[in-house]
């Protein structure tokens, strides 16, 4: 299963990122292998809008779960519309920690 | 000959500056007044008569589902992320959507057609019989303001002398209200807030084309500051109203300083003279 982590970073070891729309980095890990690919968020910088578009981004590359700490009520929506589990990461770690906790099933849903 | 009145900063004095200078050109030639600080417009407040009202609309997307075939094309099209499709259905997010029409555009299916919807209203009245005074309302919980400004604009595209006071800030609606004015007036006052917010006020001004003439409000006579700022920028002080707990009484119930203190009529003659030489003409 393809999941997506907001990152602050590129890599594994960076700093999981608290907003959604403006992460600067998508994180998309394949749970079954451990490998994974960084998507930078064109989007970050935008005016508005950007909670939708990046949205859009990681539904393309046939994400089933997201591991962020805030999602905005656009991106909410559709993410919830594409079927998108979504899970709330607060504890100021790195990507890696994120998907640990994950794989452990200890993250809590977002509503 | 069209005075757009700006600041940056909130809390200036544009208003008692766009009021008072309406006022004053009233008393001998037609002058339309327009309020484009459609968030917050309190110029009927100086101006109390009856409006008559006209609603705004801007053309918001109807996707047809069933032509619908969800290829994508028109969220990939829209800048704004106010369409998303996906496999099984279209989302429209209505606040997110400038109306530029682009999605009606591109969609090959033409499943895609507008509808109007209603933003806020233009409202019109005559308070003097030389003055008239258009006032652009946005809707409250409506993010949009500029369609609102571009609406009240026009109503007096026709008029020779036309005042439009702008809302603070810098950013689309006050570009929106500078577009097209011959002159600009920033209003500032000596405060580090003040000097702030007209150094980027100056610099929009500046990136339009509109020659722009300062106004020091509430002048304690120390403004060595914002006099330094504007000889370095080639800028000139077109009025200085001093510091005044009068001035301030008069303007907080609701009156005109040039109505209660006639001798101010002269002094917004000749920062009308200000402006017409700013812009270069006669």
């Amino acid at each position: 299963m393809k999941i997506c982590i907001t990152s602050q970073g590129s890599t594994l070891d960076a700093l999981a990122e608290e907003r959604f729309g403006r992460a600067p980095f998508f994180i998309i890990v394949d749970t079954e292998t451990g490998s994974f690919e960084a998507l930078e968020n064109q989007f970050a910088g935008g005016s508005g809008g950007v909670g939708p578009k990046a949205a859009q981004l990681i539904i393309a590359h046939e994400v089933k779960a997201l591991v962020s700490g805030m999602v905005g009520g656009n991106a909410h929506d559709v993410l919830q519309a594409a079927g998108i589990q979504l899970f709330a990461y607060h504890a100021n770690g790195t990507v890696r920690d994120a998907l640990e906790r994950f794989n452990k099933k200890t993250l809590d849903r977002i509503q | 000959m069209k005075i757009a009145i700006a600041s940056g900063k909130g809390g200036t004095g544009k208003t008692m500056v766009a009021a008072n200078l309406a006022f004053t050109l009233s008393q001998t030639c037609q002058v339309t007044l327009v309020d484009c600080d459609v968030e917050e417009p309190n110029l009927h407040l100086f101006f109390p008569a009856p409006a008559t009202v006209a609603d705004v609309n801007v053309a918001v997307p109807v996707i047809n589902e069933t032509t619908c075939d969800r290829c994508g094309i028109c969220g990939e099209f829209c800048q704004y992320g106010a369409i998303t499709v996906l496999a099984s259905r279209v989302l429209f997010f209505p606040e997110l959507c400038h109306s530029c029409g682009g999605c009606t555009l591109v969609c090959p299916k033409s499943a895609i057609h507008e509808v109007p919807k209603r933003i806020g209203t233009v409202t019109f009245a005559t308070p003097l019989p030389r003055l008239n005074l258009v006032t652009g309302y946005l809707d409250a919980g409506n993010p949009h303001a500029v369609p609102v400004i571009r609406a009240a604009k026009k109503a007096a595209e026709n008029d020779n002398l036309v005042i439009c006071d702008a809302s603070p800030g810098t950013s689309c609606p006050v570009v929106e209200t500078l577009d097209g004015c011959d002159a600009c007036i920033l209003v500032t006052e000596s405060t580090p807030f003040g000097m702030h917010d007209l150094e980027l006020a100056v610099d929009v001004a500046e990136r339009l084309g509109i020659p722009a003439g300062i106004v020091i409000n509430r002048s304690d006579g120390q403004d060595q500051a914002t006099l330094d700022f504007c000889t370095n920028h080639g800028l000139e002080v077109i009025m200085t109203i001093p510091f005044d707990r009068g001035i301030a009484a008069i303007q907080s119930r609701g009156d005109l300083l040039c109505r209660v203190r006639p001798e101010w009529l002269k002094a917004f003659s000749a920062l009308y003279g200000k402006c017409c030489a700013l812009a270069g003409v006669d």
